[in-house]
């Protein structure tokens, strides 16, 4: 179970990055980005998993017996998918601007229109 | 670098990278048989200490409450660079493109986008009120709810146009929310050095737990935050829509 979960984790990390290095379209490669800092939310909700817990919200608790998963993880996962979002907005503000600039949104492309 | 070279290179830092993450992860204890003393010891604690019932919430808002302090910070900075990045250029100029066809009129979107936009669109605001205010009591809060209320504005640009959108989001308001929400974080947090302790410190009457009106400063943070990125998503928004609909190159 272990491996499986943190495998994910590992395999949607590095799947993120492959597809930047390999994009062809400044949109693609932010949306690869955000799939790669995705795997840091999986991380942290996974530390913070017990199992058999409920949420750590304590309302009705003779409904929800047994244990709460780790509340922390969860307050940091949200941070990260604030900065993650406030990260893609800027970047795809960027990718707008080069666009207009050079007329194409390929990454090779742009490195030739520089020379 | 050719693409083959850079494929080659990423292969050699992927497999390297592989190994230490592996490592790192293995070192991990097993998927789901504890968690840290901290998390448990906040999961007992904080319930009775700060009469709430979401936890996650304390956490974010008082007992890490400087860590949310810097993370809506970030989101200012974001919105700020965005609307300087995304503003008229010099051979740029604002101007609604110009109707070619002025004896026609434009057809209105069909009843059924129309009514789905108006309903959807309240139901935005009721639900992302209802999710900034109960931050303290059940899952959600001011960033969560703030997202679901800017979202009323973009159904209302997909029933309407983009017209009716600039009516509706008039952009000083949008910019002031913006910064009162953020001001307001900080505002809260003297309030503590005000009352002789530390800065952010629940200084405030903590209420009944259960209550809407409970939690102390962390109810009030939620409703600052909830303006903030409300604001934030909708300047986010309109910022992107402006590109498209009245952002143009000037004719020479």
């Amino acid at each position: 179970m272990s491996v499986l979960a943190y495998g994910v984790v590992a395999w949607l990390f590095l799947i993120g990055i492959y597809g930047v290095v390999t994009s062809r379209n400044l949109i693609h490669l932010v949306v690869c980005l955000s799939v790669a800092q995705s795997a840091t939310d999986i991380l942290l909700l996974e530390i913070g998993y017990r199992k058999g817990g409920h949420a750590p919200v304590f309302v009705s608790l003779p409904a929800h017996p047994g244990p709460a998963v780790d509340a922390v993880m969860q307050a940091l996962a949200l941070t990260d998918v604030v900065v993650g979002a406030a990260v893609t907005a800027l970047l795809l503000a960027l990718v707008v601007q080069v666009h207009k600039r050079a007329g194409t949104l390929d990454p090779d492309a742009l490195r030739a229109t520089r020379d | 670098m050719s693409r083959r070279a850079r494929l080659i290179f990423f292969a050699v830092a992927a497999a390297g990278l592989a190994v230490t993450l592996g490592a790192g992860l293995a070192g991990l204890p097993s998927f789901g048989s504890q968690i840290t003393a901290y998390a448990r010891m906040l999961n007992e604690l904080a319930p009775r200490q700060r009469h709430i019932t979401d936890v996650v919430s304390a956490i974010s808002f008082d007992y890490r409450g400087i860590d949310t302090l810097f993370e809506e910070f970030i989101l200012l900075a974001a919105v700020a660079g965005i609307s300087v990045l995304l503003r008229p250029l010099s051979d740029e100029i604002r101007k609604l493109p110009d109707d070619k066809a002025p004896d026609r009129a434009i057809p209105p979107p069909s009843p059924a986008v129309w009514l789905l936009a108006v309903f959807l669109s309240s139901l935005l605001v009721l639900t992302g009120l209802e999710t900034v205010t109960h931050g303290q009591l059940t899952p959600g809060g001011g960033f969560q709810g703030g997202v679901i209320l800017a979202s009323a504005l973009y159904v209302v640009y997909l029933g309407t146009n983009y017209v009716t959108v600039e009516r509706f989001q008039p952009v000083p308001l949008l910019e002031a929310s913006d910064g009162v929400g953020a001001s307001g974080y900080i505002l809260i947090g003297l309030l503590g050095l005000l009352a002789g302790t530390d800065f952010l410190s629940n200084v405030v009457g903590l209420g009944v737990t259960g209550n809407l009106i409970s939690g102390g400063t962390i109810s009030l943070l939620n409703l600052v935050v909830g303006v903030e990125v409300a604001g934030s998503f909708a300047i986010l928004a309109s910022e992107f829509l402006d590109q498209t609909a009245v952002i143009r190159t000037r004719q020479r």
